[in-house]
Order: structure tokens, then sequence, then C-alpha cells
């Protein structure tokens, strides 16, 4: 069988996928905004010392970071509004089950730069008069942050690439609409392909972003 | 006597850094040659080149009259099968050891044997039970390289070498990584070697195994061989200005009268 | 008030297990698919042969790069087009699964090998061992030992990955949960349930990896990730 490639049809429908792409980006800056604030209070939380903070903290990393994401995700959406009574709109599904699952796996990030930080550190702080608080701040996290740089842009581009699992509730994004334009024009394959490449470009000049950052975090060290 | 290795017109380049500029050397069968220099003067690159863990970029080597590589358009070529069984024929010998961290030391010692030669389990075992009886190591058949001390691993190592039956060895700086007082215990292996007749290329500081173990010193400067003759006479009645001022930088090695 | 009532979701519970034993079986064969073909692309991205590395290079990046459920829709939907198979999607999962965890599994072995000191590859090639020799007897045996924890926080990954399959309609876990869901009318119970289950499988494995890591750590070996 040969098949002739034929992207006419993709770029007729560019519209069709603009409207995906935009989805694709309001998703990705929602969850990766809530996942990595987030992750950061869970980490510091799981860092505490006190254990009415530091339990519930590893309880929610464990739980999230021990399910598939697409099982919260329609959890999440069929489930939970009948646990609440709360009305979950497909946005809103994804939103929750993919912000959650990346606080947890970042909360974990957060938490090994914290630990990574010279105990001497917290110690100078304490000298000067400084509150925990003040420390954290001040001191242990703008370091500890700048350490996990580049731990937190992989779990960007895992976020990016996770947002095509919104899909599967029907929101409105990138695959959505190319599965869209491939079953009305019977050409998946150029629809697909499309969408591959979209994702290939965008990530592609982070991923080696971030190898770039972390040979620079490396000097600096 | 006859040729082991003939080297000539050698010349080995790193991108623009000529290190090696012209190198004729022909070591006899049974001789241990010495070859001395200051640090960075291609000693180990001289050596690298004679078991092509470097490639030349000029010039030829031979094994026992044989030459290494095909001439094609006058350049040499070299296929891989060819410089593996080369290797198998040249035992070398490295500053870091360089043995195998998961396998106990009789089994480095009957790795190559088995994996390179083909030869069979049985057989290999009891080659490598008669070379670590000679480098005095036996009884550590059975432990991992990680439990031996500096020294017995380097023997470890002789003995692995040895294993292939080569024509001729080659040593690099082989005591430079050991503490002083483990030295001894492998020069003493190398002075045995020698005196069993086996054919030796070493590179070492050790000017005393130099003198008293060497047939013949070379000194390597500047990508060439400056000086070349017996022990007693270049150390002793060094002809240029640059090896009396290597001789001086060894200061602590007291020749006898 | 909610009434919880799991009657409906038990007696129908062997459907889930024939979900999870799905699931497994897809996991398991993606494994056993993708690390050796991980291992090929790793060798090719470190060959010196510059096509060779480039075209790994590529492919690694590829498949690290685009979202697993868009190579898996491509993988069943597009590829029959392309060339003459029978697509199903058990077979489009497989496909799928092996060469997405092979792409992550080329950078640990990558990892794993260029941990490994220099001298090995002399020390092997000094006794004669050719490339392939020096890899398989000296090279590998030490590598992976290093790369088991970053292999299995893969493959966990890996089993987590799996649940789109469900997408395209092959019964795992999760499809099952779904058919369930609808057949029973009980969602909350049925997704709930379906989560614990995840939960309680991926936790035991990532217990059991933690486990591994400590007992590497206390031998003194050092890990890639
Ligand atoms: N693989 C390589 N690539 C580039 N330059 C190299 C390489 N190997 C050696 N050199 C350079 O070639 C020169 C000779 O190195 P070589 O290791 O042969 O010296 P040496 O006489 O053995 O010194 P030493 O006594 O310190 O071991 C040095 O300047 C070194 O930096
Ligand atoms: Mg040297």
């Amino acid at each position: 069988m040969t098949h002739t490639w034929d992207f006419a049809t993709i770029i007729q429908n560019w519209q069709v996928l603009w409207v995906g792409l935009k989805g694709t980006v309001l998703i990705f800056l929602v969850t990766v905004v809530l996942g990595l604030a987030g992750g950061l209070l869970v980490g510091i939380a799981r860092y505490a010392r006190s254990r009415f903070l530091n339990w519930p903290a590893m309880a929610f990393v464990e739980v999230f970071r021990n399910t598939p994401v697409l099982v919260q995700i329609i959890w999440f959406y069929y489930a939970f509004p009948i646990l609440t009574g709360i009305e979950v709109n497909p946005f809103l599904a994804a939103v929750l089950g993919i912000s959650l699952n990346t606080m947890a796996f970042s909360a974990e990030i957060y938490r090994a730069g914290i630990q990574s930080i010279d105990p001497g550190q917290w110690e100078a702080g304490k000298a000067i008069g400084m509150t925990y608080n003040q420390t954290l701040r001040r001191i242990i996290l703008p370091v500890a942050i700048k350490r996990v740089l580049p731990a937190l842009t992989n779990r960007g581009i895992e976020v990016f690439k996770m947002s095509t699992l919104a899909s599967v509730v029907a929101y409105v994004e990138t695959l959505n609409q190319a599965k869209l334009i491939a079953d009305l024009n019977f050409n998946p394959i150029e629809a697909y392909t499309a969408v591959a490449l979209i994702f290939f470009v965008v990530l592609y000049p982070v991923v080696q972003g971030t190898y770039v950052l972390e040979r620079i975090l490396k000097k600096g060290d | 006597m006859s040729e082991i290795v003939q080297i000539s017109d050698l010349h080995k380049s790193f991108g623009d850094l000529n290190v090696l500029k012209g190198i004729d050397l022909t070591v006899q069968s049974g001789e241990t040659v010495v070859l001395l220099g200051s640090s960075g003067s291609g000693k180990s690159t001289l050596l690298r080149c004679v078991n092509f863990m470097e490639e030349p970029t000029q010039g030829s080597v031979s094994l026992h009259g044989e030459l290494i590589g095909t001439e094609a358009g006058g350049k040499m070529q070299y296929r891989e099968s060819e410089l593996c069984a080369l290797r198998t024929r040249i035992g070398m010998v490295f500053q870091h050891f360089n043995l195998f961290p998961h396998m106990t030391v009789e089994q480095n010692v009957m790795e190559g044997q088995v994996t390179v030669l083909k030869r069979s389990k049985s057989e290999a075992q009891s080659k490598a039970m008669t070379q670590l009886e000679r480098v005095g190591l036996a009884d550590k058949a059975s432990e991992y390289p990680a439990r031996l001390s500096g020294g017995q691993k380097q023997r470890v190592a002789i003995a692995r070498a040895l294993a292939m039956d080569p024509d001729v060895m080659l040593f690099d700086e082989v005591t430079s990584a050991l503490d002083p007082e483990l030295v001894g215990e492998v020069l003493k292996t190398m002075r045995q070697l020698a005196d069993e007749g086996m054919t030796m290329l070493v590179v070492t500081h050790e000017l005393g195994f130099a003198y008293h173990v060497a047939n013949r010193v070379l000194f390597l400067h500047d990508g060439k061989i400056l000086e070349e003759g017996k022990p007693q006479q270049v150390l002793k009645n060094p002809q240029t200005q640059r090896m009396r001022e290597f001789l001086d930088g060894h200061s602590l090695f007291k020749l006898p009268d | 008030m909610v009434e919880w009532n799991f009657l409906a979701v038990f007696s129908d519970f062997d459907l889930l297990m024939i979900g999870l034993s799905n699931t497994l079986k897809v996991t398991a064969l993606a494994l056993l698919f993708g690390v050796p073909l991980g291992l090929v692309f790793a060798v090719m991205r470190l060959s010196t042969t510059r096509p060779l590395s480039m075209a790994a290079a590529f492919i690694i990046e590829f498949f690290r790069t685009t979202p697993p459920l868009v190579q898996l829709f491509w993988f069943f939907f597009a590829l029959p087009i392309l060339i003459d198979v029978r697509m199903t999607p058990f077979i489009a999962a497989i496909v799928t699964f092996s060469i997405q965890s092979s792409a992550f599994f080329a950078e640990i072995f990558r990892g794993g090998i260029q941990s490994i000191d220099k001298g090995q590859w002399e020390g092997a090639k000094a006794i004669g061992m050719n490339y392939r020799q020096s890899l398989q007897r000296v090279i590998l045996p030490q590598a992976v030992k290093r790369m088991i924890p970053a292999f299995m926080e893969r493959s966990i990954e890996l089993l987590k990955t799996t649940t789109l399959v469900s997408t395209v309609a092959y019964a795992d876990l999760m499809f099952q949960a779904n058919d369930l869901a609808q057949k029973t009318f009980r969602p909350l119970e049925v997704y709930t349930v379906v989560a614990v289950m995840y939960f309680l499988l991926i936790f035991v494995f990532s217990q059991l990896s933690i486990a591994v890591e400590r007992r590497l750590a206390q031998s003194g070996e050092s890990t890639v990730r």
C-alpha cells in the first residue's frame, strides 16, 4: 500500500486546530501554575517537623503519585460530582487531575531541593535572629529552587504532554480537535502526525534548553 | 635473537598537537626496554600506538615481522578484528589497573582467554592459576578486586595480561598510583618476568628499575627519541642537556658508583 | 448524603480482575520489547558514526517530547494506512508503549554506560575484546546495576501510562472500569475501587523500588538517573 501524504486538509482546517491549541495552552498554563505553586506548599509541609503538616502532606503525595493521571481525571469527572454535588465540567476535571498530580510530583522535587541545602545555612539564619519562616523564605528557598530548576522544567514538559489526557473527557484541546478533523476528513494519518509534530516542535527546544540550564547550574555550583 | 616489535617513522598527533614526530624502535625477543621522558612527552602515546589503543597518524608497526594494517592509497587501514587479534598478542598493564570489579580475581584472569581466545573453561582456569601463582596471588583467586591492595591489584592485572600468552608486554607507569611501600612488590614481579625472558616495553619513573633491569633505555623528548643506549651509559653519562635536567629532577635516585 | 453501595462492583469484580491482568500483560510485554530496544537505541546514540547517533537521538527525543496518547492514536489509526497491517488495540498498545518506553530506557542505558570509568573499556580492549564483547561482558554488567532504580521508576511510569489503552478500547483495568460504571450506574464506587486498586498496585511497586534503591546505596553502588 502506498500512501500519498496530503496535508492540504489539515491546512484547510487550521482554525479547528487553532481552537485546540488555545485549549492546550490554557489548560497547560492553569495546571502548571497550580501544580508547581501548590507543590511548593506541599513540599514545605512535607519537610516540616510538625506532624499535623507532615503526615497529611505525605499522604497527599503518596496518593497522587501512585495513581495514574487518567484515573484521577476520570474520577473527578464521574465520581467526584456524585460525592460532593459539585458540578464538574471537562476542564475542571482535567485541571484537578493534572494539577493535583503535578503538585504531588513537584512537592517531592522541592523537598529534595530543600534537603540538599547545607544545614549550616539554617543555623546561619537562626544566628542572625531570623525565624524559621524567614530563613526558609529568604535563605533556603532561593537556593533550593534554583537547584531544582531543571527537574521543575522537566515536570513542566510532562504537564504539557499530559494536557492531551483532557481529550478523554472531551475537553477541547489539540488532540481532541485533531480527532475531529480526522473523523470528518478520513485523514487520521496527517491529523495525528500534525499533532505529534506540533508537540515535538514546541517541546524539543525546551528539552534542549533544560540541558543547557543543567550545565549552567552545574558550573555555578 | 629475533625482532618482536618494529616501529618505524611513527607519527601521532591529536588535532594540531604533534605528540610523536618520527619514532624508530625495534624491540628484540627477551629484551626489556625502558622508556623515560618527562610528563607529557608522549610515552603513553607511544606505548598505546604499539597495541593500537591509539591509531598512529603515520608510520608503521610490525609484530614478528608482520606489518599491522593494510596500505590503501598511501594511508594505513586497520580493521577492528585485526586489531583485536593483535592485542591478544600484546599484553598491556595500566597505571590504574583497570581490573573488572564485578569479577573475581580468577574470573578477571580467565575472561580474555574464554571470551576472546575461546579457550575452554577448564583450560582457562588452569592457566589462570598458573599465572596467579607466578605473581604470587594464587590464594586470592576467589577474592574480588575491591578487597585487594593496590600492589595486589596490579599483580592481578599483570597475570591477566600474561594469561593471553603475549609475545610482548607493555607497562605504562604501573607503579605510579601505588603507595610507596607497595611499589617494590610490583617491580619485583616485573623483574622476575624480565629474568624469565619476557619481552617488555616499560614506561616508568623508577630509575632504579631502569638501571638494574633494562637492557636498553630510551629518552623521549619533543616527540623524538633523544638518547638511547645501555642503562649504565645513558643514566650515568647522559649526552644531552635535556637528559641531564631530567635526571636531576629525579635526585632521589642514587646511582651506584 | 451520599450512599455508598459497593455490592454492584463486587458482584462483577471478576471483570475488573480481567482488566487488571490485561494491564499487567501490556506492561510486561512493553517492558519485554522496550528494554532491549532501548539498549539498541542507546548503543546507536553512543556510536561515533554520526548518522547512526543522530538517527537515534531523533527517535529518542521525538518519543520523549510527544504525548503518549498522540503516539497511541498514531499507531492505532494512522499506521494501518501506511503499512498493510490489521491493527488491533492490543498490537497498537504494545507497539506504542514498547517504543515509547524504549526512548526513556535508552537514556537510562546511556547514563549507565557513560557512568562507567573509561579504564574499563581500555582494560577490555587490551585483552583483545571487540566493542560488542567489551559492552556485553565488562561494561553492561556494571552499568545495569547502577541503572536499577531509574529502571524501576520508569517501569512504574509505564504501568501508569498503560491506562491510555482504554481510549482505543483495549480491555485494561481502566476500560473495564468504564464498562462497569456504565453497566451498574455506580461510577462513584467503581472508579473509587479502581483508583484504590491502581494505588495499591503502584504503591507496592514503588515501595519495592525504594527498598532496592536503599540496598544498592548501602552496598556502596552509585546510581544513575
Ligand atoms: N586522547 C588524546 N587527545 C588529545 N590529546 C592527548 C590525548 N592523549 C594524550 N594527549 C596529549 O598528548 C601529549 C602526550 O601525552 P602522553 O599521555 O603520551 O604523555 P606521557 O609522556 O605519558 O605523560 P605522563 O608522564 O604524564 O603520563 C600530552 O600533551 C597530552 O595532553
Ligand atoms: Mg603517561
